[in-house]
């Protein structure tokens, strides 16, 4: 039992049951994203300027306000997901494995957490 | 009687050596052994967009988003940058890589359903989506420049 190939070790053990999870949540940011990054493109394809005035005016709005908060949310989640499987995939030794994964989280979910704040200090008006 | 219950009660019946030529048997054929298609190149393009947008996007984004929120001053560096032909490029590679990520992305959906696995729709939507990816940021910028 210990010994023996690769799928005989594995046989009988059943699912990590983790895996649909993992899955359906990409597909589920995927949707999010899609949605949300049409509206960031045909919005600053149809912006008249790209200068400060124009940028922080359109962005402070309440409405793009919340397309990019909520855009930071799916598509860091979504990138994080991603990001697991392509190490997951190149990555075979445990350790170095869990610990780039605990790497990942400090920096997507840091990532979102600042630009969350950034679109919180431009919608609320506090940028000096 | 559940199989796994089964098969445990049953008495080893491979020899040490015997198992450890199984566990050296050749398993599937890998990438070298097959021609390169479009799905094959379509499949890495899909993981290789995906990794530059988390690692050169995301970060240009929360540039962005920070230099807006920190004021004029920091915006204008933002700007001097990315819109330096340097940065036009980065950009414009940046909306290409998105434009093929999200249109290989919606392949994959169809595909989740179960649909265009039929080798020749499966090759036509692939180049589709490459096509695509190329006509979507010629158009993006195309309304950006010929404004």
């Amino acid at each position: 039992m210990v010994d023996g190939t690769p799928i005989g070790r594995a046989r009988g053990l059943g699912s990590a049951h983790e895996g649909v999870h993992h899955w359906l949540t990409q597909r589920f940011t995927a949707v999010g994203n899609l949605v949300l990054m049409l509206f960031l493109t045909i919005s600053l394809a149809l912006l008249p300027e790209y200068d400060y005035a124009t940028l922080s005016g359109w962005a402070s709005q309440l409405l793009p306000a919340t397309a990019l908060a909520l855009l930071l949310v799916s598509v860091f989640w979504h990138a994080r997901l991603g990001v697991q499987v392509v190490v997951e995939d190149y990555v075979h030794e445990a350790g170095t494995k869990f610990g780039i994964l605990v790497l990942l989280n400090l920096v997507f979910i840091g990532g979102a957490a600042f630009g969350l704040i950034s679109i919180a200090r431009l919608a609320f008006g506090g940028a000096a | 009687m559940p199989r796994g219950a089964s098969s445990l009660s049953k008495p080893q019946k491979f020899t040490e050596r015997t198992q450890l030529r199984m566990a050296n048997r050749p398993l599937s054929p890998h990438l070298q052994i097959y021609k390169w298609g479009p799905h094959m190149a379509l499949s890495i393009t899909h993981r290789v967009t995906g990794s530059a947008m988390a690692f050169v996007g995301l970060p240009i984004l929360l540039w962005w988003l920070g230099a807006m929120a920190a004021g004029a001053g920091a915006y204008d560096t933002f700007a001097f940058v990315m819109g330096s032909p340097i940065g036009i490029i980065v950009l414009i590679g940046l909306s290409w890589t998105f434009f093929t990520h999200m249109l290989s992305g919606l392949r994959h959906f169809v595909l989740d359903i179960g649909a265009g696995y039929e080798l020749s729709v499966n090759k036509t939507w692939s180049m589709v989506v490459f096509a695509l990816g190329i006509i979507l940021t010629v158009l993006f910028w195309a309304v950006i420049f010929l404004k």
